[in-house]
């Protein structure tokens, strides 16, 4: 197989003075692959999911993604209105807080709409109807169209951003935390629509949880993170069930059965 | 289809004063297309293990399993799951499902996602959910909230959707009455004559000596335990 990867992490390393953000993280990712990094709290994996995204300057490293029109570039070395293009047409990126991914004085279709103006849409109707029909694909009824996201539950937040990140047509989506925060029932339902869109679109996807069973669900590989790198690596089900490294085995044990 | 080569595996418990616990050294054998392979021994010896292991859930130690033309031992995670898309099929004990999703779906997925159409696939499904008398109100449910026998049954109608050159079963007819167990073996007996290789676990004496060609006593590859 010589598929070229959409997603190449070579050596990313992030320090906060003398405290490790993460250090020594190389991988490579395939179209069409969902990743998940796990770790507790303060083990990197949101540092590294935004020196990724470019919200965080590493100290070291390169991340080149494979670009429409000139192929793998280093996306840290990009010209800013490059990179701004990038992340409003081929990335995505869905907070754990809807409202930090969100417009909240905007209209639910004003805030679907808006990407779709930033990549040169301008025809109203078309913006309109292609709210609509995201929001319906987010099980958002269309009567709430008009109305605020501050007018929405946790749940209905986080379905509204990941329309608005998705309305692009992205081919790489970074996940916070995607189901954190909300209750289980919800949780299902949101797990159940990014398969699905996963599937359909053939996104790629790097998610970040300390969820094992959202990992189990969504991800088809696995990075398990402590202090800043990476212990274990490898397919999710393996990953969980026979787990290599310490810190794996602890984790994997110290989960509840349900 | 499937070759196991000098295959060995142990488990090393580092939470647990680092015991490493071998569990099978030299397994070998190989299991050609329409035929199907029953994996014996005691509670223990490794069945599940080795089923495990070739699925890609388990690594190995050592030794190589070419399923087709990839070796699972030794292959890319992508490189795996690629193989478990379209040539190699594991009908577990367990059905995990993402909550929500119909019973329909569910055992249409494995032909959708290697892109067969979804007129086809939806068929398909309703086929093998009817054979396998899951109710047809039922259908458009998901199965978790189903009992564990009529789970199990979408499980294998799930496992038997996609017509996979080779197939793992664990236990496919545990805890089935005498005429889902039928269909059971005869969509074996059909795999088989479509020419998928299989290695199956069966405790059900009288179905692994209907569907199984040979037996391989898991025991064998059983490291000697030292005192």
């Amino acid at each position: 197989m010589t598929i070229q990867p959409l997603l190449s992490v070579k050596d990313i390393r992030k320090t906060y003075g003398d405290r490790v953000g993460c250090s020594d993280v190389s991988f490579d990712l395939y179209p069409g692959e969902v990743m998940g990094i796990v770790g507790e709290s303060g083990s990197g994996k949101s540092t590294l999911l935004n020196c990724m995204a470019g919200h965080l300057p590493p100290d070291s490293g390169q991340v080149l993604f494979d670009t429409r029109d000139r192929g793998m570039v280093d996306t840290l070395t990009m010209s800013e209105p490059e990179r701004r293009m990038l992340s409003r047409t081929d990335w995505a990126f869905v907070h754990q807080h809807a409202r930090d991914g969100l417009r909240m004085g905007v209209s639910a279709g004003g805030n679907v709409g808006e990407r779709l103006m930033a990549v040169g849409a301008r025809h109203y109707g078309n913006i309109r109807t292609q709210a609509i029909d995201w929001l319906d694909r987010v099980e958002i009824n269309e009567d709430r169209v008009d109305d605020k996201p501050s007018a929405f539950s946790g749940g209905m937040q986080q379905r509204l951003q990941i329309a608005r990140n998705l309305v692009t047509g992205p081919r790489l989506v970074f996940m916070d935390e995607p189901t954190g925060g909300l209750d289980v029932s919800v949780q299902a339902r949101l797990l159940d629509l990014l398969r699905g869109l996963v599937r359909e679109m053939g996104l790629s996807a790097i998610i970040v949880t300390h969820d094992l069973a959202v990992v189990r669900l969504l991800a088809d590989r696995l990075m398990v993170m402590k202090s800043g790198h990476v212990v274990e690596h490898g397919l999710t089900d393996q990953v969980l069930d026979d787990p290599q490294h310490a810190y794996t085995q602890l984790l994997v044990s110290s989960v509840l059965q349900v | 289809m499937i070759k196991i080569d000098n295959l060995s595996k142990s488990f090393t418990l580092h939470n647990q004063g680092s015991a490493v616990i071998p569990v099978m050294q030299g397994a070998t054998f190989e299991v050609a297309p329409g035929e199907c392979v029953a994996l014996t021994g005691n509670s223990g010896a490794g069945k599940s293990t080795l089923m495990r292991m070739i699925y890609g859930n388990y690594l190995s130690a050592s030794g190589h399993i070419w399923v087709g033309e990839t070796d699972v031992a030794t292959a890319e995670p992508r490189e795996i799951i690629a193989l478990r898309r379209a040539t190699l099929g594991y009908v577990s004990q367990f059905l995990r499902v993402v909550p929500r999703v119909p019973t329909l779906e569910v055992v249409a997925e494995p032909l959708l996602t290697v892109g067969v159409d979804k007129e086809t696939a939806f068929a398909k499904a309703r086929d093998l959910l009817s054979r396998l008398n899951i109710p047809e109100t039922l259908w458009g449910l998901s199965p978790t909230t189903f009992s564990g026998g009529e789970q199990q049954r979408v499980n294998i109608a799930r496992g038997f959707a996609h017509d996979y050159p080779a197939m793992l079963l664990d236990e496919p007819t545990a805890s089935l009455d005498a005429t889902n167990r039928e269909t059971v073996l005869s969509l074996i007996e059909e795999a088989k004559a479509r020419g998928a290789a299989i290695i199956g676990i069966f405790h059900d004496a009288p179905a692994r000596d209907r569907v199984a060609d040979r037996e391989i006593n898991v025991s064998d590859f059983t490291p000697a335990r030292a005192a």
